[in-house]
């Protein structure tokens, strides 16, 4: 079975349909990519699927169980971890401690216990810092790991968000255009960032606008357009679609 | 964040246990005991405003219901005045955990209208139930006593608040440093980044306005002790203001400016009282001159300038 199934979903803001009867399966394991054009509606799936907005219609299942309209906070208890297309980042933190926070629901969080410092919370605090210290080195911000976030330039940043959503240790990780705005030699190291995270087991869905990434990471893509489904496969069938050129490039021909 | 933290509280400690021996004469100490119980309430707002973000503009409200339940209870039903102080900060906790889904439901200035009303609320109860506080004018709170010692002079008082103080300094200090304290300045930071990591927002807020509730309700009826008397005044809208004008003063988000906004603000009143009738001016153009100059407060500005990071 999927680790990810997805019927029929729909989300309608008003008078506009974002999402229309979109039906896909993410099976484990996958680096799956969903494109369009802008204003397609990817932004809005991924706020579907991780419970930021509740579906108007349709079904999201994890690991078979129904998942829509669900609050994020339980989606997150599920594994569901995702990053942001307009950075995310608490600016009132230090890098690392945004890190730490991403393993929120690992933790005692027992305000009680936290106030009497007990030697338990404090070793498993140090524990998580060191955890956090290796997942910024993982994402290439090892430099960072004493700065603070608002230190931080826009391009460290963004992977200081994947580095949070690998310290849920996710099962599904949703990333929202995570090469927007950085220049071609950080693209290639967000490219090989996420092969990574892929290597590593971790089911990847990604939004992304960086043609040649998408190509080159993706095993299936999902083609949205004006909030609907316009086609699905690998890399070569949808580069290959009519519909898909058609939307991308404009009718003619 | 490493060690430094404590070392500022060794210095608090010290300081507090020298200073009732230095000070000249009992105005003085009168004055550090207002300090310090100023300071544990301000603190404990602190958590509320500067680490979780939310704001509450009604906080003399749950300051009142503490004073009220050491002075009315002991008084109309004999209840002992440590079974009422406690009395006082259920009560006070209770309300806080009941209002907390319907309010922080809201954000920014609607957020802040209705703590506003909150503590208007409450003060016009205390105003009108006449019978129990005696209404504006107040009432006469009987003395606390612990294990059959009475707690009567300033000096008694002195070491109950100082110790106190400690204990909440370094308890604020832990908290924050915790993955409870990191969930609260995380929804602080990004809202729906707390979200998908899997902080219940909601509950989190409600957890640190309930727990700020107990705290202002203790030291409500620590003060009303120790005050001896108490009115309606002592929660109304301009003493929540005034606390919130300590915690910006100090320093948002930080525990040490807690402290240091309390002690100036409670101070200042007291050394602008030789302006004569310009004191309320004089008090108004220094903390305009602070905001300006010091818009993140005393002490974050301060140990921004001299390279530390907390």
């Amino acid at each position: 079975m999927s680790l990810l199934q997805v019927r029929n979903l729909s989300i309608h803001f008003g008078g506009v349909k974002a999402v229309q009867n979109v039906s896909f399966d993410i099976d484990a394991g996958i680096v799956y990519s969903v494109i369009g054009p802008n204003g397609a509606g990817k932004t809005t799936l991924f706020n579907l699927i991780t419970g930021v907005y509740k579906p108007t219609s349709g079904e999201i299942r994890l690991d078979g169980e129904a998942i829509h309209g669900r609050a994020p906070s339980e989606l997150a208890r599920r594994g569901v971890a995702r990053t942001f297309q307009n950075l995310q980042i608490c600016m009132n933190m230090s890098a690392i401690e945004n890190v730490m926070v991403g393993a929120h629901l690992r933790l005692d969080r027992n305000p009680f216990k936290a106030a009497l410092r007990l030697p338990s919370l404090r070793r498993r605090d140090r524990e998580l810092r060191a955890e956090a210290a290796q997942l910024m080195e993982f994402v290439g911000l090892g430099q960072y790991v004493e700065a603070r976030a608002d230190a931080m330039s826009y391009g460290a940043l963004k992977r200081l968000e994947i580095a949070r959503a690998l310290a849920m240790k996710p099962r599904p990780i949703f990333l929202d255009e995570p090469a927007a705005g950085l220049n071609p030699k950080e693209t290639i190291e967000v490219d090989t960032l996420v092969r990574k995270i892929a290597d590593s087991g971790v089911t990847v869905v990604l939004v992304e606008h960086d043609m040649k990434m998408v190509m080159n990471l993706s095993d299936r893509i999902l083609v949205l357009d004006y909030g609907k489904k316009l086609a699905e496969g690998s890399g070569a069938e949808v580069r290959a679609n009519p519909d898909v050129i058609a939307a991308y490039l404009g009718t003619h021909a | 964040m490493k060690k430094t933290p404590f070392l500022g509280l060794g210095l608090l400690a010290v300081v507090l246990a020298v200073l009732p021996f230095v000070l000249p004469n009992s105005f003085y100490l009168d004055l550090a005991v207002r300090m310090a119980i100023n300071a544990i309430i301000v603190i404990g707002l602190n958590l509320l405003i500067g680490f979780a973000g939310q704001i509450s503009l009604g906080h003399a409200g749950f300051l009142g219901i503490g004073a009220y339940a050491s002075a009315v209870l002991p008084t109309h039903v004999g209840w002992h005045p440590l079974l009422a102080l406690l009395a006082g900060a259920a009560a006070s906790a209770l309300l806080a955990a009941l209002l907390a889904r319907p309010i922080f439901k809201l954000k920014g200035h609607y957020l802040a209208m209705a703590t506003l009303g909150l503590g208007i609320i409450i003060n016009i109860a205390l105003r009108n139930e006449a019978q129990w506080t005696g209404g504006p004018d107040g009432m006469v709170v009987p003395a606390m006593e612990l294990f059959g010692y009475e707690i009567g002079s300033d000096r008694q008082w002195y070491w109950v608040v100082a110790v106190l103080l400690v204990i909440a300094v370094w308890a604020s200090l832990n908290l924050i440093d915790s993955p409870f304290g990191r969930a609260l300045r995380a929804l602080h930071g990004s809202e729906v980044a707390s979200q998908v990591v899997g902080v219940d927002v909601a509950r989190y807020k409600g957890a640190i306005f309930v727990m700020s509730a107990f705290s202002a309700s203790v030291m409500g009826s620590i003060s009303a002790h120790y005050i001896g008397f108490i009115s309606p005044a002592y929660a109304d809208f301009f003493h929540s203001i005034e606390l919130v004008t300590m915690v910006v003063i100090g320093g948002m988000a930080s525990v040490y400016g807690s402290v240091v906004g309390a002690v100036l603000l409670t101070a200042l009143p007291q050394a602008l009282a030789t302006f004569e009738g310009w004191e309320t001016v004089a008090f108004g153009a220094i903390l305009m001159l602070c905001m300006i100059f010091l818009p993140r407060g005393l002490v974050p500005t301060l140990a921004a300038r001299f390279g530390k990071g907390e």
